[in-house]
């Protein structure tokens, strides 16, 4: 049993949004507020840190959070913009206090909210990594120590001695990524620094936290938005809503979760009153939540009442990505159907090996009379799903407008043969 | 093993000075910083730091000196105004630096944990190399009158220690401010300005009416310019007007750690 290393009880902050100012109705009005507008300033800006009555300029970040972390644990914080990632990690870090609450830590701390930070464009590479270095909390003697290491993981040898303000954006990250990288820290805390920097850079960095956070035992905590980035480096995670935290588990189930709230999936259509045509539908996904991981069976089971016995019913689906496109043929049935159970009848359509890439689709579906050739019905958008692949492994990273489907392949060679992972 | 606690603080605190020198080293490097950065990209670079001091005093031989005539106590004008603008122009150099300190680096304080005492710090580390700079022009002044310093300039490094508490004491007190109310940095450009008449910069103490005297004593200025001068010109020491300036000097120094102490923590959050 490994300890506690973070304990968060009870931890909340709050923070005082400006008010609106009152509006004049008059030009008198207004020349008198104009007037007055420096004594209002100051109450203003006086109140910015103060709050003493609650009202509407009160806004809780963070509301009674606890949870603890073990040493060793990577854990990932996810939630929608403004859940109170961003708070947390910077009480987490000192930069701010919280209002109430209490966090007890075991270990040198270092946080990394940003690349480079305090990097002047007048000092040259060498110059600002001792800068930034020293501004993360390391002294000049580890810098000195660790600077070749550094110079050395950043790629930027050749420019180390030339001031920062030449260097093109992505050399100034990568220059600020290896001092992070080599921060030695028990415990480690990164908010969204691996958005910006090109896609190998980043999986460099991803490795090397990979390896701290395994072989020295190191606790991180991992805040981003990019899921596949959060499934790779963590297996413990914590949504926080609202500045709760309204799950802690595997990232796997985390990640779901997150995915339901967000994207407000609605996989079930429900009309029981409907009395000639679809009463129900349920896309039945691979999490039953509405998200599909990619390359498992997708189920659809669709009810439907007539008002007596109905033959050869005609049904086709349609799914449309969230650019409206109709992205696979629709899918019709062939055969003869009939409702002949006075009207009352149910249907399933299973997909074996759906290729959708990550995104979100809706379905539309159509009814007709096949004898008759007549148009009954028609659901637009009746009901929706999610693919999610951060479960799949991919080089290169997934990337939503990169295609409409993944197609399953294989690689042949003279002496090697495999199957890919699709 | 390190153990941090994080709690709301309360009331007014004393500065964590064991912290402070653990982050020694980022002191020395934004000090250099400060340096690097206020020369770059410039011919004269350094150079800088002699045209400034030397144009004014020129500018006040003339105008105070020469046309306006002002008493300097006897001393040739450009020496008399010279060793009160050595000085004084530290200590204005210092006001604005480091009360915009803070502000200039909200990048920094909203993202990373650090002293944040250091900012302000080295923005007044960083002003030395001027003030030694113009040490040297001052040194070389003295040659060319052939004026050479009296006993009194042992007592030197305690009015330097009177100009730095008082510049570090306002200068805390200022950036704290500065980062609420914004005012502070359009204020301070004029206000410095004013000050300079509140001092006897380009004029003599003798001009002070003497009911007045006490009062205009209780800038730690007077004191250090006073007594500046006096130890050049081997004069005897001007204690009457020092004592109540370092008095004040010092009372601003520590009000200023506990004011910069107890703003400290909303820094991140209104900067």
């Amino acid at each position: 049993m490994s300890k506690t290393i973070i304990k968060v009880e009870n931890l909340s902050k709050r923070y005082r949004i400006g008010l609106q100012e009152k509006k004049a109705d008059t030009f008198a009005q207004q020349l008198w507020n104009n007037f007055k507008a420096p004594v209002e300033n100051f109450k203003r800006i006086k109140s910015l840190g103060k709050f003493q009555e609650e009202n509407e300029s009160v806004h809780w970040a963070l509301r009674d959070v606890s949870f603890e972390v073990k040493q060793g644990e990577v854990l990932g914080i996810i939630g929608k913009n403004g859940a109170g990632k961003s708070t947390l990690l910077k009480i987490l870090s000192k930069i701010t206090e919280p209002t109430s609450g209490r966090i007890e830590m075991n270990g040198r701390v270092a946080a990394l909210l940003e690349v480079g930070t305090g990097f002047h464009p007048e000092l040259t590479g060498r110059e600002n990594i001792y800068m930034n270095g020293t501004i993360l909390g390391m002294t000049k003697k580890e810098i000195d120590h660790k600077l070749d290491e550094i110079i050395d993981f950043s790629g930027v040898e050749k420019y180390i001695d030339t001031p920062v303000k030449f260097y093109s954006s992505g050399m100034r990250v990568r220059l600020g990524f290896s001092v992070a990288a080599h921060l030695e820290p028990e415990i480690l805390i990164i908010d969204e620094v691996l958005a910006v920097g090109d896609a190998e850079f980043q999986k460099k960095c991803l490795g090397k936290m990979k390896d701290v956070s395994q072989n020295e035992g190191r606790t991180i905590l991992f805040v981003s938005h990019d899921m596949n980035a959060v499934y790779k480096l963590t297996s413990k995670s914590m949504l926080l809503d609202q500045g709760k935290i309204s799950a802690i588990g595997t990232t796997e189930d985390i990640i779901r979760k997150y995915r339901t709230e967000v994207t407000q999936i609605q996989n079930q259509y429900f009309n029981p009153d409907q009395s000639n045509g679809v009463t129900f539908i349920e896309v039945i996904t691979s999490t039953g939540t509405g998200i599909h991981e990619f390359g498992k069976p997708l189920k659809i089971n669709l009810k439907a009442k007539f008002t007596s016995d109905f033959k050869n019913v005609a049904l086709a689906f349609q799914f449309i990505d969230e650019f409206g496109h109709s992205v696979i043929n629709p899918l019709v049935t062939q055969d003869k159907i009939n409702w002949v159970n006075n009207g009352i009848g149910e249907i399933k359509l299973i997909i074996p090996y759906p290729r959708f890439i990550l995104g979100k689709y809706s379905m539309t579906v159509h009814m007709g009379d096949k004898a008759g050739k007549q148009h009954i019905q028609t659901l637009e958008n009746a009901c929706s799903f999610e693919v999610a692949m951060d479960h799949l492994h991919s080089d290169y990273g997934w990337n939503r407008s990169a295609a409409f489907y993944l197609e399953s392949h294989i690689w042949e060679t003279e002496n090697l043969k495999y199957e890919s992972v699709y | 093993m390190n153990k941090t606690i994080i709690e709301p603080s309360k009331g007014w605190k004393v500065i964590d000075f064991e912290e402070l020198w653990r982050y020694k080293d980022l002191l020395y490097f934004l000090t250099v910083r400060g340096i690097k950065a206020r020369y770059a990209q410039s011919i004269l670079g350094i150079g800088w730091a002699i045209i400034q001091p030397l144009f004014t005093t020129l500018v006040f031989t003339v105008v105070f000196g020469g046309l306006a005539k002002v008493d300097s106590d006897g001393m040739p004008y450009i020496l008399f105004s010279y060793l009160a603008l050595w000085p004084w122009n530290y200590f204005s150099g210092t006001l604005n630096e480091s009360a915009n300190s803070l502000v200039a680096n909200a990048g920094m304080i909203t993202k990373v944990y650090f002293p944040r005492l250091i900012l302000p710090l080295a923005a007044i580390f960083s002003k030395l190399l001027d003030f030694i700079i113009s040490f040297v022009v001052l040194l070389v002044l003295l040659i060319y009158f052939k004026v050479v310093p009296g006993l009194g300039i042992i007592f030197l490094p305690l009015l330097l220690i009177q100009l730095l508490m008082t510049s570090l004491g306002i200068g805390m007190i200022l950036s704290a401010m500065a980062v609420q109310y914004r005012d502070v940095k359009y204020a301070l450009t004029f206000i410095v300005q004013l000050l300079l008449y509140g001092a006897p910069v380009v004029y003599s103490t003798t001009a002070v009416p003497e009911q007045w005297q006490f009062l205009y004593s209780l800038n730690p200025m007077v004191g250090v310019i006073e007594g500046i001068r006096a130890m050049f010109l081997s004069r005897p020491m001007p204690w009457d007007w020092i004592w109540p300036g370092a008095f004040i000097g010092v009372i601003l120094f520590v009000f200023g750690l506990f004011y910069f102490r107890k703003m400290e923590k909303v820094f991140a959050d209104v900067a």
